[in-house]
């Protein structure tokens, strides 16, 4: 059964470890007001440049703000941007798909020429584009970003779609009088949903590198809104000097994306025994 | 004679295929005119080799794809030109149960689900109880009824596919090849099975199979397919065959007993491509009878009790 599949994930060593720490970010980034001590953005200049010390855990940056708060209200920024931009792919995605699975014709054809034209880009070029014509800040990504990823969602839907459109059960559907809405609904887009969820869970990972990239060239959520791309860009003139400033929000983005990239193995491995006992049932 | 439960004329079924950027589409008559009836209580069996196109056939009378000619009546009502709504009501009055038990099931639904989608489909609340009911029917236990497909046999698949079918209390089911994905101690199961609901709920079956043997055992009357057309009508399960192919047939199949063992002479050359038929009798380059007449033109399906589209018939 496909919905205890998350928690049987969580029952693997990587997935239960991975899982704890994407949960412990997400509460951070929720409750990030009732965790902090300082403010992000209140400037406090003869604090600037401290070593990480029992006030300051993480240190403090070049305006004397607290590094640990700015990571944890930057997570806000970053988790938020990355999966609202991944969720609109999705869902834009995957009705994009369907319908072109679905329809078929000149307009399948439009879709997949659209759809390749798109794949053989980088996702970092495209979002690049989008960002120069939309403009920088938080919706600007989120939209880049959502385009960049759309190709692959539109492109998995519909394989999953037209693999589904030939099994049996379809025709069986068919032959007790199902029209197009209950196949649709009931049979296709449920059958195609749980690759394509697990294909977004890592697709977000990507995001979140995607979005600190932006980030990190000026284009992300503009200052004082913290990003982690935004935290490592200011970090990076002051390597030698405070090497913090760089380090914990690089660091933090790494364990983030390698814990969603775990989490998504374990659930594919979850997944992957119910399709090992259809096969040998 | 009482109108048939379902009544099938001249219909044929005209597949393209290819017709690519630089290919030009090729075309093939999976079935080619034929007519068939179909009367109440009666058992139907279609048989011919893969590619026949009896699986059309089944497809076709059901109205799960369109016909190229022809038409179908189900107890007197065309169901080629029927509208949508009106066909969709007449679908609860015929099933079809198929031949893959695997694929036939949605790998996400429970047996309860499955067995309530008829319901569901046709607008009608599920009587309660009624899939214990049903999995009771096809001699499967209550409990399995939170079951996924993937919990269950083969053999256990296609009794909840047979379940499905009958959900409804249709008057015809198409069973298309309802054994040829079991073991053979299964098969007996779902044979026995499918006897014991047609004798219960007085059912009409057209039954697809590629075994002759078992389709004789099963079916009051036989059509024999050759290449998308009927070459004979065996009036009778052990009426003697006419039909220089039909004969082959049964020739080619096994013997359980093995004082009755005998040589199996097979049938010399090879099955001619669909899409490129001789213009004479199908069967001609095969067949030992065949002379220049059977080369040239199509034999007819003679107006006989026994009917045979031969102009050689044993």
């Amino acid at each position: 059964m496909s919905a205890a599949a998350p928690i049987r994930a969580l029952r693997r060593p990587s997935g239960g470890v991975a899982g704890l720490w994407l949960a412990l970010v997400a509460l951070a980034a929720v409750a990030a007001p009732l965790l902090t001590p300082y403010a992000y953005d209140v400037q406090a200049l003869r604090e600037a440049y401290q070593a990480p010390s029992a006030a300051h855990w993480l240190g403090t940056d070049e305006f004397g703000r607290d590094l640990l708060t700015r990571l944890i209200y930057g997570a806000r920024t970053s988790l938020s941007v990355s999966a609202t931009a991944i969720a609109i792919s999705v869902a834009c995605g995957m009705v994009l798909g369907a319908a072109a699975a679905w329809f078929g014709g000149w307009f399948d054809r439009a879709v997949t020429v659209v759809v390749d034209l798109t794949w053989s880009f980088p996702e970092i070029l495209i979002a690049l584009i989008l960002v120069a014509i939309i403009g920088p800040g938080t919706t600007g990504t989120m939209i880049a970003i959502s385009v960049a990823y759309l190709a692959q969602f539109t492109r998995l839907t519909r394989a999953q779609i037209m693999t589904l459109k030939g099994e049996t059960f379809i025709e069986a559907a068919r032959s007790l009088g199902a029209g197009n809405a209950h196949i649709l609904l009931r049979h296709l887009l449920p059958n195609a949903l749980a690759p394509v969820l697990v294909s977004a869970m890592l697709a977000t990972g990507d995001a979140i590198i995607l979005e600190a990239t932006l980030g990190f060239f000026g284009l992300g959520a503009q200052p004082p809104t913290p990003s982690w791309g935004g935290m490592m860009s200011a970090g990076s003139a002051l390597v030698f000097k405070a090497p913090w400033i760089i380090i914990f929000p690089g660091l933090t983005v790494a364990i983030t994306v390698i814990a969603i990239n775990l989490y998504g193995d374990a659930l594919i491995a979850a997944l992957d025994i119910r399709a090992k006992l259809r096969r040998a049932a | 004679m009482t109108e048939p439960l379902i009544l099938i004329e001249a219909l044929s079924k005209r597949f393209q295929s290819g017709g690519g950027l630089f290919a030009r589409p090729r075309a093939m008559m999976a079935v080619r005119d034929v007519s068939l009836s179909v009367g109440r209580g009666e058992v139907v069996g279609v048989v011919g080799e893969s590619g026949c196109g009896k699986s059309t056939l089944a497809r076709l009378v059901l109205r799960l794809i369109e016909p190229t000619a022809g038409t179908v009546r189900f107890d007197g009502t065309d169901l080629t030109g029927l509208p949508p709504a009106a066909l969709r009501r007449m679908r609860r009055r015929m099933a079809m149960v198929f031949q893959d038990p695997y694929s036939s099931l949605d790998p996400r639904y429970t047996l309860t689900d499955v067995l309530s989608e008829p319901y569901r489909v046709q607008g009608e609340p599920l009587p309660t109880g009624r899939v214990a009911e049903m999995l009771g029917a096809v001699g499967l236990p209550e409990a399995m009824a939170t079951s996924h497909p993937h919990q269950l046999s083969g053999g256990q698949r296609q009794r909840v596919g047979i379940a499905r079918a009958l959900a409804l209390a249709p008057d015809f089911v198409v069973l298309d090849e309802p054994t040829a994905s079991l073991d053979v101690s299964i098969q007996a199961q779902i044979i026995a099975l499918l006897s014991d609901l047609r004798d219960r709920l007085g059912l009409t079956y057209l039954f697809i199979s590629h075994d002759l043997g078992l389709v004789r055992y099963f079916c009051n009357r036989i059509v024999v397919m050759y290449l998308g057309a009927v070459v004979e009508v065996l009036p009778a399960a052990t009426a003697t065959p006419r039909h220089p192919y039909t004969q082959a047939l049964i020739a080619s199949g096994f013997v359980p007993d093995p004082a009755a063992r005998r040589a199996i002479v097979p049938v010399a050359g090879e099955v001619p491509s669909p899409f490129n038929l001789p213009p004479g009798c199908a069967f001609a380059g095969r067949c030992p009878r065949a002379t220049d007449q059977c080369r040239t033109t199509r034999p007819a399906l003679s107006d006989e009790a026994h009917p045979v589209a031969c102009f050689h018939p044993i």
